[in-house]
């Protein structure tokens, strides 16, 4: 909540409070969010993560301003935004925006980005206040500079630089690390998340990549189809996924279809429990690393078809008699296998999830 | 504000429709009769001509610079371009008076054969249907020339190299191969070369050719009979709305061929000796008759003419005049273009989209059917603003609207406006969305955004409309002689008159300062396609209309 004894200064940053109740959007015909409900706490860093269309840019528009739900509210820091009877429009909100294509002015120079959210201030204040958000970023060097002639790694600190400049409650990032190279994005990415710690911002980040998502977020939001799947900490949504398509979305799975009876699950790799679950068809999802291979315990017998090394672990194609599918599994010093052997699995059920049918 | 520049622009059409609805009466006999008849087969067999023509100028001359090199391929390239900044009724005028019996080409053949009358080598003669066809084709093949190219460069590299590697030659992979995929190109090209050439009154008129623009303009000017000149008039808009047809159908497809294709250049494959001489002839021969050799000639007239008499201060009035109204009408145009290119951007909507796509259709409008389109619009406005006037100061005020150029400009803006509309919105359309979204979170309003953002970055774009928009004004003929206020001459209505008269007086320095300021976007155009390797999507003038 907003601390109502804090000392109010001209738009001073204080970590904003983003409320969205029961927001839909609509497209014509397309339903882009159906009855979407998410809060993010002050300071709290949010990710929005789904595959492309699942409306998780669309959610992240509506929190801008750039565009108005067809229903539904959202409350920033107490105050309705946008709502059936009131649109604040996106210059008034003081919600900052980083874009996938970072969306630098071309014609401006950097500093001249920086500060074209300044200019409530004068002109010799907005250039202090722009040129320390550039030093925060380790770019005032390059203040003279246009975006066109710095690399996307540059162009994205003075996007963020941009952004938090006039001191915004909210900012909202929407695949602010995808244009980036494998290396440069994790380095970038570890310091975007820390100037947003140290500056205790809220934000909202959309991203596609759930390794991505665990690595910044507090809260993870899973969205599919318009609507938020499950929320919670990067671990519940790992070792506690409510959905299939959640358990799915964070790891590859071995999914084997099978029947639940009396709260056991019967498959050829054993018998697995499965207290909550009405009698009926059911799927069997078994990580790939929950599979444990040695070649003298474990009650499956089993036998390698193919081994692929990959580095850090080695991932291995397995066949199982009465099992019509092939097994995956992955896991360190295995170079000792080799197709053709006979071996005996052994399963961690810590790493198998069982859920009812697909809807 | 953009419902109003489309009712602009659809308010003559509308007019047309009831003016033509009143029935000419005891004319249209006589129009069935004797008009009509010749009047469409004339027209229809003049487009044509010159639609065989400008696909096999225009295709071949493409074809060869792409696909193959040749000596003198560099400057081809760019120079098949330069024949569109010389107006149909300009090189009409030139060789009326090059191929003329007394006139230097005809002199030098009989010099050179001995031959001394006139009477003693006779030769087709130029004012005909086949010498209207061949003018027009040669300056009007660079539409489908321009297109036809773009279309070989950017997207046949690899299916021309595969069909070379299943065992085609160069030219069996051209009509194999690059013709069929380029047909789309063509059929854009083609219709846009034929709707300049039904826009055309003066080499018409100038060859003989009773075409249906000349029988309008007599119809109303000569026999005052205006619901028959509608009439005419109704029937060719239902030939131009065709030709769109075409084009838009055209377009269609051209947009799925180019999607399956990343860009990539042919290489071209080297041309020896005479080889090399036929290909440079076949795309010389076009820029020497469709530009270089009238060109030479208005400059040795126009020489003549100023060591003869010097400036005429006549001339120096219309010119004048002619930058003047031309200004002014690139202003509207440009401020106009503006709202509406902004207002879709802002609110992208399928209204607001039919709104652009109405304004966009002045540009097919030959200027004969837009004049007498807009004599009803502006005959209301006059008696609203003569009303107007008798409330407040007593007295009536007559035709303002014709009488003040208003009448013209209103006609320039509304056949350019898509030339303005479609350079800003193509301007508009490269700058991404999010740098708005990006402006409005950092505080700025919508106006801000158009001020700060959209205007510095769209200015060159904004520029190059502005020039395009000046030129077609400037070579304008046919409204521009139907509207332009009494004894109101601009260069194109002057040289108009000295050829109809058959004197030729100031007429040839009229004509070279048209060509002069014709030759301004094909020099941007020549050097915007050679920097980028593409050619641009908003140039010429008309190549824009059809993105909407």
């Amino acid at each position: 909540m907003v601390d109502a004894f804090m000392p109010i200064l001209p738009r001073a940053r204080c970590a904003g409070f983003l409320v969205i109740e029961n927001v839909s959007q609509t497209y014509g015909a397309v339903d882009a969010l159906q009855d979407v409900s998410l809060t993010v706490a002050p300071g709290e860093i949010l990710c929005l993560l789904g595959a492309s269309g699942c409306g998780k840019t669309t959610l992240l528009r509506l929190a801008a301003g750039v565009e108005a739900p067809t229903k539904g509210r959202i409350l920033l820091d107490g105050v309705e935004v946008a709502g059936p009877h009131s649109f604040v429009p996106p210059e008034k909100r003081g919600v900052g925006l980083v874009f996938q294509d970072y969306a630098l002015f071309p014609h401006m120079s950097v500093l001249e980005n920086v500060m074209f959210g300044l200019r409530h201030l004068p002109q010799a204040q907005a250039r202090d206040m722009a040129m320390r958000g550039l030093k925060r970023v380790d770019l005032d060097h390059y203040a003279d500079s246009y975006p066109q002639m710095l690399s996307g790694g540059e162009q994205q600190r003075v996007a963020l630089a941009r952004a938090l400049a006039p001191r915004p409650s909210v900012i909202l990032m929407d695949e602010p690390f995808s244009n980036l190279d494998q290396r440069l994005r994790e380095s970038i990415r570890e310091e975007t998340i820390n100037l947003l710690r140290e500056e205790g911002i809220s934000a909202v980040v959309v991203t596609h990549d759930p390794e991505e998502a665990m690595h910044i977020a507090d809260r993870i939001a899973l969205m599919r189809k318009g609507h938020i799947v499950q929320t919670g900490m990067a671990e519940d949504l790992y070792f506690r996924p409510e959905s299939l398509f959640a358990a799915r979305f964070f790891c590859d799975l071995n999914e084997i279809d099978a029947v639940a009876k009396d709260g056991q699950v019967a498959t050829p790799l054993g018998t697995f429990a499965a207290p909550d679950l009405a009698d009926g068809p059911c799927i069997v999802c078994i990580r790939p690393q929950a599979l444990l291979l040695d070649t003298e315990r474990g009650g499956v017998s089993a036998s390698i078809i193919a081994r692929r090394f990959l580095g850090r672990v080695d991932r291995l194609r397995l066949e199982v008699p009465g099992l019509e599918q092939e097994l995956h599994a992955r896991l360190r010093d295995a170079r000792a296998f080799h197709p053709g052997q006979g071996v005996r699995l052994a399963i961690d059920e810590r790493d198998v999830l069982v859920f009812g049918p697909v809807a | 504000m953009s419902i109003l520049v489309a009712a602009l622009v659809a308010a003559p059409v509308i007019s047309l429709v009831m003016v033509a609805a009143q029935g000419s009466g005891d004319l249209w006999p006589h129009l069935v009769a004797y008009v009509l008849p010749q009047a469409i087969s004339d027209t229809l067999l003049l487009l044509l001509g010159t639609g065989v023509l400008v696909i096999a100028i225009g295709t071949g001359a493409a074809w060869l610079v792409t696909a193959y090199d040749f000596p003198g391929r560099g400057v081809l390239q760019w120079g098949l371009l330069l024949p569109l900044a010389m107006p149909t009724y300009i090189i009409a005028y030139a060789y009326l008076d090059l191929l003329h019996p007394i006139g230097p080409v005809q002199s030098a053949l009989r010099a050179l054969l001995g031959l001394s009358s006139p009477r003693d080598l006779i030769l087709p003669d130029i004012r005909s249907m086949g010498g209207c066809i061949l003018l027009f084709g040669f300056v009007l093949y660079p539409y489908v020339y321009f297109s036809t190219r773009a279309m070989f460069v950017m997207q046949m590299a690899n299916l021309i190299e595969v069909g070379r590697t299943l065992g085609a030659t160069r030219t069996g992979v051209f009509r194999r191969v690059a013709l069929p995929l380029a047909r789309p190109a063509i059929a854009v090209g083609t219709s846009l070369a034929l709707m300049d050439a039904l826009n055309d009154i003066g080499a018409s008129e100038f060859l003989g050719v009773r075409t249906m623009t000349v029988s309008i303009y007599s119809t109303w000017v000569n026999r005052s009979n205006l619901p028959g000149a509608a009439q005419i008039a109704l029937i060719m808009l239902a030939l131009v709305v065709a030709l769109i047809l075409i084009e838009r159908f055209a377009r269609r497809r051209q947009s799925y061929a180019g999607s399956t294709q990343r860009a990539r250049r042919l290489v071209p494959e080297l041309l020896t000796g005479g080889k090399a001489l036929a290909a440079f002839l076949f795309c010389a021969a076009p820029i020497l008759i469709g530009f270089i050799a009238p060109a030479l000639y208005l400059c040795v007239e126009a020489v003549a003419r100023l060591r003869f008499a010097g400036l005429s201060p006549s001339l120096i009035g219309q010119i004048g005049n002619t930058i003047l109204i031309s200004a002014l009408a690139t202003l509207v145009s440009l401020a106009l273009g503006l709202t509406l290119a902004f207002t879709a951007r802002l609110m992208r909507n399928a209204f607001t989209d039919a709104i652009l796509r109405i304004a966009s259709l002045g540009y097919a409008l030959p200027g004969t059917v837009l004049a007498i389109g807009l004599l009803g619009p502006l005959a209301l406005m006059d008696d609203a603003i003569s009303t107007l006037s008798e409330l407040v100061t007593g007295r009536t005020t007559g035709l303002v609207m014709s009488a003040s150029g208003i009448a013209l400009i209103y006609a320039y803006v509304a056949r350019f406006l898509t030339i303005s509309a479609g350079n800003v919105e193509s301007g508009l359309s490269r700058l991404s969305l999010s740098l708005d979204h990006a402006a409005r979170t950092l505080g700025e309003s919508a106006g801000g955004v158009s001020r700060r953002i959209h205007l510095p970055l769209i200015s060159p774009a904004l520029a190059s409309a502005a020039l395009l928009v000046f030129v077609d004004c400037m070579k304008e003929l046919p409204a521009t002689l139907l509207l332009r206020p009494l004894n109101f001459e601009t260069l194109a209505t002057h040289l108009y008159g000295e050829a109809a008269r058959g004197t030729y007086e100031d007429g040839s320095l009229a004509a070279l300062a048209i060509v002069v300021f014709g030759l301004l976007p094909m020099i941007l155009l020549a050097r915007t396609s050679q920097v980028t390797g593409k050619p641009r999507a908003d140039l010429p003038a008309h190549e824009v209309v059809a993105h909407g």
